[in-house]
């Protein structure tokens, strides 16, 4: 036991002293264009990631991701902006222009952020995860648009204009692509390990089947809740890191385009998959950039592009399976093959 | 000595209709009972009733000394009753093993943290959960298709994978509903060597429906008849296929 918690402390402090050194290196020699795309694909994929748990691997058909985003990246702003002001006389550490200071409001907005969507989650959680299917999809549909409404007319965080100013918290030190990245890892090393296990496997029968995995003993219901707050809480964290990135937040932001973004990036992975839904992340953010000339034309081309995806490979690019080493080199194998046949 | 389950007047509604009406049953401990009716008689709906999917209107399910109706299904299948069902339903993208693990979550005991940390406690715990399981395929024969994804078993080996992962819940009451269904009669007769070493090897009570009577008569110690959603008759097997009532509910009755 020791032993293992050595080991996995080692690990993770060498981890963070890569990304740490990588987050610098990439800041200092990046253009900010492309630095910006890296940080969006980045925040993307987390997105991505966190509903693939609650679509992909669970098989809850939901499609309101973005109110669980803005609501993280909300109550993040609230703290930096709102809160934390009115405690910072009595408590200094809380001042920000330091490192420290930075750090830890970030880490706080983080945790309060993730926590509120996560309840968030709980909330919307319990009740429509009584519905599937096509209901369980509208009903989530709805709920994005009920936030992104509500946040409109809520004039403490800005209405239509939104909360701008939001200090870069994310930046300081160079460490943006830093926490971007823990993140995006932290969910997909999540649901790796979770998937690893005899509880995963109980995810994955709930989505196979409801019925026979109640009828062996699952609870379905603690399982599609469970994994409904988990995804809510890591795009919660998504948006406090969009918020304390690019500073600035408003309700059209977090529209039901962006869900429906979301939707299609897990749907394109394969659903299932977190590979593929950290690639479907990235390509989906990185490719309107890419096609960007072609001007008026461009969504037209991405749209076309999806669309004979989806013809071509129905079941997303990766359907079920991961994308690892072994897949590389199977490839390899498989390619050393042809050729040998072809030479033949 | 009380029986394992007893079942006292219970019927289920849909909308008007009685679906079962006043149904009795109870069986002992060790029995292997059958439960047969045309179709459309009820015999799935007194399953969906035994196992929580449905909730009965009127009347009392006890299993074990306790009474179960309104339990919800995944609370029944950790008091120990099992199925499998009349249509499949395996986990079609799941393999085999993967298949018989989720039936072995009730003995999971740790946290959701530690699947996802994976400390070694929780490493040790799937390493147990797979060997059993590795060792239930092996005993119904199932050892070699252990990473076969379930949908491309061969149909009766597919009904043989549901009854390991009824099995994997270590259940004291199985419930088989209709388990030869679509078989050929070297399927069946293997299907029914395959009921009766289980049932030994387990210590297990079985409720099987069933509509080949060669089957139900071949190894069922007890039958229960059920027509329009009530017991008509009950009896061994013998004492059945002499019944009238069950004659007339199954041939039908001549209109001299």
């Amino acid at each position: 036991m020791i032993g293992w918690a050595v080991s996995r402390l080692v690990g993770v402090t060498v981890l963070l002293t890569a990304l740490a050194f990588l987050s610098n290196a990439l800041t200092e020699s990046l253009e900010t264009y492309y630095f910006l795309i890296i940080i969006q694909c980045g925040i993307a994929a987390t997105l991505a990631v966190s509903l693939n748990l609650i679509n992909g691997i669970t098989g809850q058909f939901s499609i309101g991701h973005a109110g669980f985003y803005a609501v993280g990246a909300y109550v993040g702003a609230a703290w930096t902006m709102l809160w934390r002001p009115r405690l910072e006389s009595t408590l200094p550490i809380l001042s920000i222009g330091s490192p420290t200071g930075d750090i830890l409001n970030l880490l706080i907005a983080l945790a309060l952020g993730s926590l509120a969507a996560a309840l968030t989650g709980v909330v919307v959680g319990t009740p429509s995860l009584r519905l599937r299917g096509d209901y369980l999809a509208i009903l989530t549909l709805g709920f994005g648009e009920v936030i992104r409404v509500v946040l409109l007319n809520i004039d403490a965080v800005g209405g239509a204009r939104g909360l701008t100013g939001i200090p870069t918290l994310v930046s300081t030190g160079n460490l943006a692509f830093f926490w971007v990245a823990l993140v995006l890892i932290a969910v997909t090393v999540l649901t790796r390990n979770l998937m690893r296990t005899t509880r995963g496997l109980t995810w994955l029968a709930v989505r196979e089947d409801e019925m026979a995995a109640d009828a062996m003993g699952v609870n379905t219901t603690r399982v599609k809740v469970t994994a409904f707050v988990i995804g809510s809480g890591f795009a919660g964290a998504a948006g406090v890191l969009y918020a304390h990135f690019f500073t600035g937040i408003s309700p059209d932001i977090f529209g039901m385009d962006v869900s429906i973004m979301i939707t299609t990036m897990v749907v394109l992975a394969g659903t299932g998959s977190v590979t593929g839904a950290i690639i479907a992340g990235i390509v989906l953010t990185a490719l309107p950039e890419a096609f960007r000339f072609l001007k008026d034309y461009r969504m037209l081309i991405f749209s076309t592009t999806l669309i004979i995806i989806m013809l071509t490979r129905p079941q997303g690019i990766l359907g079920h399976s991961e994308l690892g080493f072994g897949s590389f080199f199977r490839l390899y194998r498989r390619l050393s093959g042809l050729r040998r046949t072809s030479s033949a | 000595m009380e029986p394992l389950l007893e079942v006292k007047s219970v019927t289920k509604y849909f909308g008007g209709l009685a679906a079962v009406a006043n149904i009795d049953l109870a069986i002992r401990e060790g029995e292997l009972v059958g439960l047969i009716g045309p179709n459309g008689a009820g015999k799935t709906t007194v399953f969906n009733l035994l196992t929580g999917v449905y909730v009965p209107n009127d009347g009392t399910i006890c299993f074990a000394g306790r009474v179960i109706n309104g339990a919800k299904p995944h609370r029944v299948a950790a008091l120990g009753i099992a199925r499998t069902f009349q249509n499949i339903r395996l986990f079609k993208t799941l393999s085999v093993l993967e298949n018989v693990k989720v039936a072995a979550n009730l003995r999971a005991s740790s946290s959701f943290l530690a699947s996802v940390f994976l400390p070694p406690s929780q490493q040790r715990e799937d390493a147990v959960i797979e060997r059993e399981c590795m060792d239930l395929l092996d005993r119904l024969g199932l050892k070699d298709l252990a990473d076969a994804p379930s949908v491309s078993l061969p149909y009766g080996l597919q009904r043989r994978l549901e009854i390991a992962r009824a099995l994997a819940t270590k259940p004291r009451l199985l419930l088989l509903d209709e388990p030869g269904a679509g078989m050929n009669p070297h399927e069946k007769t293997e299907l029914m060597d395959l009921i009766r070493q289980i049932r030994q090897d387990f210590g297990l009570t079985v409720l099987l429906i069933e509509h080949d009577m060669k089957l139900v008569m071949g190894i069922c110690e007890r039958v229960y008849v059920l027509d329009y959603g009530e017991i008509i008759a009950e009896g061994t097997p013998e004492e059945i296929s002499r019944d009238p009532k069950v004659i007339a509910a199954y041939l039908g009755v001549g209109d001299e």
